[in-house]
């Protein structure tokens, strides 16, 4: 027990005095998930939109799959990227494996199904609402989609923020890919992991504390950007 | 938005009345929704279609302003298909207004930019609109949570700000206090005064007789009757007026 409260004490300083080796790690991992998150934007967003306003055979049947991909086990993508960054697989030239761009790609991967996903959910019920009174207004698909975006961007951010904790939380794949080499691909889930096996619960616990704080931090700044869109008319 | 930017000479050389339909048939699981032979909405006034629920007033609302396609038939504005590049000569306003996550200016200026005028004119016209409905000191509220009447009186005040040659207005004062029906009356009666062109759907007679230059009653998705607003209501020429005059008649 004395041992517990020692590591709390000592988990509160590191992170207080700011301890390179904790803030290097919280780096890390805030570079690969925000690189991840606007991966998943750039693809996931145009390919929401597309599902929302397009009509075509097989439609309902990528809205299911791309759905169901949101609940993909991180460890099952960690191997599928293992095996195509491996040096035998189709992308191991590239030599990215045990690099960060590797664990940057794992995470882009569990991510785009949920930005796709929420972003279609969203656009779609904007469109049914708006449809008619756009069609009025004489515009084409694109001026549609355009104010569509802009309509629902705050729950499009919502969307975001929800991708970002997804993978700022993930530890399964980016240890498969990222290898959690030391002052290299080491994040804190990662470490967490690592260090609670070796007994350093300090380090442990002070990353843990950084990681709630993050997502406290997600969530607040959903609920700000909500109080945010009613001050500036949206509601 | 820019696609649809047209100087307003583009837009006057695009004239959309006479609107006409011909034939027009809709059917659902072999229930014939909508049968109408001929109608042509032309020249100046208010026309106010009539008749019980399910009608099919609103659905032909909707083949006129080309939102729905019919299964038979065609509509014409100005003997063309109906095409994109001339709605901004309609102003429409729905049942159950829909209004952009924007402020109440917000709303009108988008409508203006999307006929083309420019943000600077956008703006002046936005503001000058909401000043003559009584509405100026709403411009900054969010259009979302205002009461349903100022939500209705917004929606025409944005059909009505890009100046178009017809309106068509759908059941736009159901469930509306008697002051917000008011107002929406006078600006459609202002804007019919200033030449422009208004069908609209409406359930309450006396509505009807206040707005209306003429009457189309429909029933069972056809046009029963179609007369001046007087002559509808002193000298209806079916059992089928008389009976909806009356208060009898059911769909």
């Amino acid at each position: 027990m004395q041992d517990f409260a020692a590591s709390f004490f000592e988990a509160f300083r590191l992170v207080i005095s700011l301890d390179p080796d904790l803030l290097e790690v919280v780096w890390l991992s805030m570079r690969v998930s925000l690189s991840a998150v606007v991966m998943a934007a750039l693809v996931g967003f145009p390919v929401g939109a597309f599902l929302a306003v397009a009509r075509f055979p097989g439609r309902g049947l990528l809205v299911v799959t791309i759905s169901a991909l949101m609940g993909l086990p991180p460890v099952v993508v960690g191997l599928v990227v293992y095996m195509l960054l491996s040096s035998a697989g189709v992308l191991g030239p590239l030599q990215l494996l045990y690099t960060p761009t590797a664990m940057i790609i794992a995470q882009t991967i569990l991510v785009t199904p949920i930005v796709a996903a929420l972003a279609r959910q969203t656009l779609e019920d904007l469109h049914d609402e708006y449809r008619d009174q756009l069609v009025l207004y004489g515009l084409g698909n694109l001026a549609q989609l355009k104010t569509l975006l802009w309509e629902g961007r705050y729950s499009l951010l919502t969307t975001l923020l929800a991708g970002f904790g997804r993978a700022v939380a993930e530890v399964g794949a980016v240890i498969i890919v990222g290898g959690n080499i030391n002052h290299v691909t080491r994040v804190m889930t990662t470490t967490i992991a690592l260090e609670t096996s070796k007994g350093n619960l300090a380090l442990a616990l002070g990353l843990g504390f950084i990681l709630v704080t993050i997502a406290f931090a997600v969530n607040a700044l959903v609920f700000m950007s909500r109080a945010a869109a009613v001050r500036h008319a949206y509601a | 938005m820019r696609e649809n930017l047209l100087s307003a000479v583009q837009r006057q050389a695009m004239p959309v009345l006479p609107v006409t339909g011909a034939d027009l048939k809709v059917s659902r699981k072999g229930r014939v929704l909508l049968d109408v032979d001929n109608i042509e909405i032309a020249g100046h006034g208010t026309t106010v279609i009539v008749g019980p629920n399910g009608a099919g007033k609103s659905l032909l609302l909707n083949l006129l302003a080309g939102l729905r396609q019919p299964d038979r038939g065609n509509v014409r504005w100005n003997g063309t298909p109906p095409s994109r590049s001339r709605y901004c000569r309609f102003g429409m306003v729905l049942q159950h207004a829909v209004l952009l996550r924007r402020s109440v200016k917000a709303n009108v200026e988008y409508a203006l930019r999307a006929v083309g005028h420019s943000r600077n004119e956008a703006r002046r016209r936005a503001e000058a609109s909401l000043g003559e409905a009584g509405m100026e000191r709403l411009a900054h509220a969010s259009a979302r949570v205002l009461s349903g009447g100022e939500r209705q009186r917004l929606a025409l005040v944005r059909a009505l700000a890009t100046h178009p040659d017809l309106v068509f207005l759908d059941e736009p004062t159901s469930s509306l206090d008697p002051a917000s029906v008011m107002a929406i009356e006078t600006m459609v009666q202002d804007a019919s005064v200033k030449g422009m062109r208004a069908v609209m759907v409406a359930h309450d007679l006396a509505q009807a007789k206040r707005v209306a230059d003429e009457i189309i009653l429909m029933h069972h998705g056809r046009i029963v009757e179609r007369a001046a607003t007087d002559d509808f209501f002193q000298r209806p020429q079916s059992e089928t007026a008389e009976a909806f005059i009356a208060g009898r008649l059911l769909i």
